[in-house]
C-alpha cells in the first residue's frame, strides 16, 4: 500500500516542482536547418516565473529560432523543449502562451477590433476586451482595417492578439521594432507590469537600452550558442572584461579630436585601447583622471572631448564579437 | 476512475463546441475579409458573369446542343469557370499570402485548431461558388429565358459545394509550392488553359480531337460534365467515371499538399 502511495505521489511533486520553478525550458538543443545552417548548438535555457528574460544577439544568433522552437512551430534536431512541463504543441500549452513574432502581418482587409476578437475567441477565458484595447494603446484605431494603420500600430495589434488569451507566459520577438519613443515606452510599462502580475516574458531584442531597462536576466547568445548570462550589471561588466579592459568599476570611454599618434596615446597611464575612426580618436581607460590630465597637457589643440560610461553596447558589441 | 468517465465525454463535448465555435467566427470573418478584398470579390464574380454574358447570352441565341439551349449548356460551363476561380485565388492566393507574410505562423503559434483555419477557408470558396452559380442562373433565366427546374438548381448548388474540394486542394497544392509573389501567376497559368482545354469557354466537342482526349485528365472536364448531367444532357462519359475523376485529382493534391507540408515543416 504504502508503495502505491509513493507512486503515485512521485509524479505529481515532479509536476508541481517543475511548474514552479521552470516555466519554459531549453534543454541541450541542437536545431540545423534542412539547408545544412546550424542556428542553435547544445543551447540551454531556462524561464522561471514571473521573470523577464532578454535574449541578446546579433542577426543570425539563433533568437527567433529559440522564439519557435518554444512556440512549437519547429522542431529540435536534438534536445528537448518543455513548457509547463509539457510539449509546446499541445493546446492545453498554447492556450497558456500568446506570442508576437517578428516580421509578423496580418491580412489588410479586416478590422484591429475584428482580429482582437477574433484572437480572444481561441481562449476559454481570454483577456477583456477593453483591457487589451488599454494595454496596447488601440484606442482610436478599434475600426480600422489592419492594411490602413501605420508600420508602429500594426506592431500594437500584434502585442493585443500576443495578450488576448491573458496567458502566463509571452514570446516577444522584436516587439518594439518600428514603434516611435512614446510607443515603446508605453509597451515598455506594459511588459513591466505583465511581470508584475506573475507573467513570464521572453522578448528578443536588439535595442539594448530595452534589454538593460526591461530585463531580469539578459542571455546573450551567438551563433547559437549561450555567451553570456546574467543580470544587465553583471552582462555590463563581463563585457568590459572582455573589451579588453579591465574590469575596473571606473573604466571610462572617452572620445574626442586629437592629432597625437595612437604610439603617443597608448602610452598615456590607464589606456587600454585608442582608435581613430574620421577625426575623431576613442580611447578606453581604466584611470580616466589621470589620462585626462596627461591628454590635455600632451594636446593643446585637442577638442571635442567627450567622457562616457560603458553602455550595454559595449559589452554587448565585445561579447558578441568574432574572434 | 469514476470521475474520469464522467468528466472525459464533458470535456470531448467542450472540446467540439469550442472548435466549432471558432470555426465559425474564422469562417466569418474569412468570408467578410475576402467580400471586401475587391481586388478578388469583383475579378472572381465578375470574370464568369461578363464572360457568360458575351459568349453564353449575347452571341448563341436560341441555339441548341443536344437537347439543351447553348445558353443553358454554357451556363454549366461558366458556373463550373466560377466556382473553380473563387477556390483558386480564395485558397490559393490566400494561403499563399498568409504564408509569406507570416501570419499563418502567428495562428498556428495560437491555440487554433488548424482544422478550422482550412475548414473556413473552403468554406469561404463554397459560398463564393454558390453567389456566383445563383448569379449566372439569375442572368440565364433573365436574359436568354433559359428554364431552370428546382431540382436542377439544387443540383447545381449540391455540385457546388462538392465541386470546390478538389480545386480547394489544387489551391493549397500551389500555396505550399509556388512563393507568393509568383502565385496570381501561376494560378491564372493553370486556371485558364484548364478552363478552356476543360470545355468551359466552348464545349468540348468544338475543342481539336487531341484536347478532346487531354480533357479526360482534367478536373474541369468531369466537373461540367457532371454540371450538364444535372440539367440532362447526356455526357460522352458516365456518371461515376466522372466522380472517378475528381476523386483521382483530390486524392492526387491531397497526396501533393501533404508531402509539401511536410516539407516546409522540415524546414521551420
Amino acid at each position: 500500500m504504502s508503495a502505491v502511495l509513493e507512486r503515485t505521489e512521485a509524479p505529481a511533486s515532479a509536476i508541481t516542482s517543475e511548474s514552479t520553478e521552470a516555466v519554459a525550458s531549453l534543454t541541450h538543443i541542437t536545431k540545423r536547418y534542412a539547408n545544412g545552417v546550424l542556428a542553435l548548438d547544445n543551447l540551454s535555457l531556462t524561464l522561471q516565473g514571473g521573470e523577464i528574460v532578454s535574449l541578446l544577439g546579433p542577426n543570425g544568433a539563433g533568437k527567433s529560432t529559440a522564439v519557435k522552437l518554444m512556440m512549437g512551430l519547429s522542431s529540435p534536431t536534438s534536445g528537448s523543449v518543455r513548457i509547463f512541463g509539457a510539449d509546446p504543441r499541445h493546446t492545453i500549452t498554447r492556450l497558456r502562451t500568446g506570442v508576437m513574432l517578428q516580421a509578423g502581418k496580418a491580412p489588410e482587409m479586416l478590422r484591429v477590433c475584428e482580429y482582437v476578437n477574433i484572437f480572444r475567441g481561441y481562449y476559454p477565458q481570454p483577456m477583456p476586451y477593453a483591457d487589451i484595447v488599454r494595454a496596447a494603446s488601440l484606442e482610436g484605431i478599434e475600426s480600422r482595417f489592419f492594411g490602413q494603420i501605420s508600420g508602429g500600430q500594426k506592431q500594437r495589434v500584434l502585442f493585443a492578439l500576443a495578450l488576448a488569451g491573458d496567458p502566463d507566459l509571452l514570446f516577444l520577438d522584436e516587439p518594439t521594432v518600428g514603434l516611435d519613443i512614446e510607443a515603446r515606452r508605453g509597451m515598455w510599462a506594459q511588459i513591466r507590469s505583465l511581470a508584475t502580475r506573475g507573467k513570464t516574458v521572453l522578448l528578443t531584442t536588439h535595442y539594448l537600452e530595452e534589454a538593460d531597462a526591461l530585463a531580469d536576466r539578459i542571455v546573450v547568445i551567438n551563433k547559437g550558442c549561450v555567451v553570456c548570462e546574467g543580470t544587465p550589471a553583471e552582462v555590463k561588466s563581463l563585457g568590459s572584461a572582455l573589451s579588453g579592459a579591465s574590469t575596473s568599476r571606473s573604466l571610462k570611454i572617452i572620445r574626442c579630436s586629437t592629432s597625437l599618434p595612437a604610439t603617443t596615446l597608448l602610452a598615456i597611464p590607464g589606456v587600454t585601447t585608442a582608435d581613430r575612426s574620421g577625426i575623431l580618436t576613442t580611447l578606453t581607460s581604466t584611470e580616466p583622471e589621470r589620462t585626462l590630465r596627461e591628454l590635455l597637457a600632451l594636446d593643446q589643440t585637442l577638442h571635442s572631448l567627450e567622457v562616457q560610461s560603458p553602455a550595454l553596447e559595449d559589452a554587448f558589441l565585445a561579447l558578441t564579437a568574432n574572434p | 476512475m469514476s470521475t474520469a468517465t464522467i468528466t472525459l465525454p464533458a470535456a470531448h463535448s467542450n472540446t467540439l463546441t469550442r472548435n466549432l465555435r471558432i470555426f465559425l467566427t474564422e469562417a466569418r470573418y474569412e468570408f467578410t475579409r475576402l467580400l471586401r478584398t475587391s481586388g478578388f470579390s469583383l475579378s472572381v464574380i465578375g470574370f464568369p458573369v461578363v464572360f457568360y454574358l458575351f459568349f453564353g447570352l449575347i452571341m448563341p441565341r436560341g441555339e441548341h446542343i443536344g437537347s439543351v439551349t447553348v445558353s443553358k449548356y454554357m451556363l454549366a460551363g461558366y458556373a463550373v469557370f466560377g466556382m473553380v476561380g473563387a477556390a483558386l485565388f480564395g485558397i490559393g492566393g490566400g494561403v499563399a499570402s498568409e504564408l509569406s507574410t507570416g501570419w499563418l505562423e502567428l495562428k498556428s503559434a495560437s491555440p487554433m485548431p488548424p482544422l478550422a483555419y482550412l475548414l473556413a477557408k473552403c468554406c469561404t470558396a463554397m459560398a463564393f461558388g454558390v453567389i456566383i452559380v445563383s448569379l449566372l442562373s439569375v442572368l440565364g433565366i433573365t436574359i436568354a429565358h433559359v428554364s431552370i427546374t428546382f431540382p436542377e438548381f439544387a443540383r447545381m448548388i449540391a455540385l457546388t459545394l462538392v465541386g470546390t474540394v478538389p480545386f480547394a486542394c489544387m489551391g493549397m497544392v500551389i500555396a505550399l509550392l509556388v512563393p507568393f509573389n509568383a502565385a496570381p501567376g501561376t494560378i491564372n497559368m493553370i486556371y485558364l488553359p484548364m478552363s478552356f482545354c476543360g470545355g468551359l469557354w466552348i464545349p468540348i466537342m468544338m475543342l481539336p480531337h487531341i484536347l478532346q482526349k487531354f480533357a479526360l485528365l482534367l478536373p474541369t472536364y468531369h466537373l461540367s460534365q457532371l454540371m450538364l448531367g444535372a440539367f440532362g444532357y447526356a455526357s460522352a462519359g458516365s456518371t461515376s467515371s466522372h466522380w472517378l475523376g475528381l476523386l483521382g485529382f483530390t486524392l492526387i493534391m491531397l497526396g501533393i499538399a501533404s508531402i509539401a507540408f511536410r516539407r516546409l515543416e522540415q524546414n521551420s
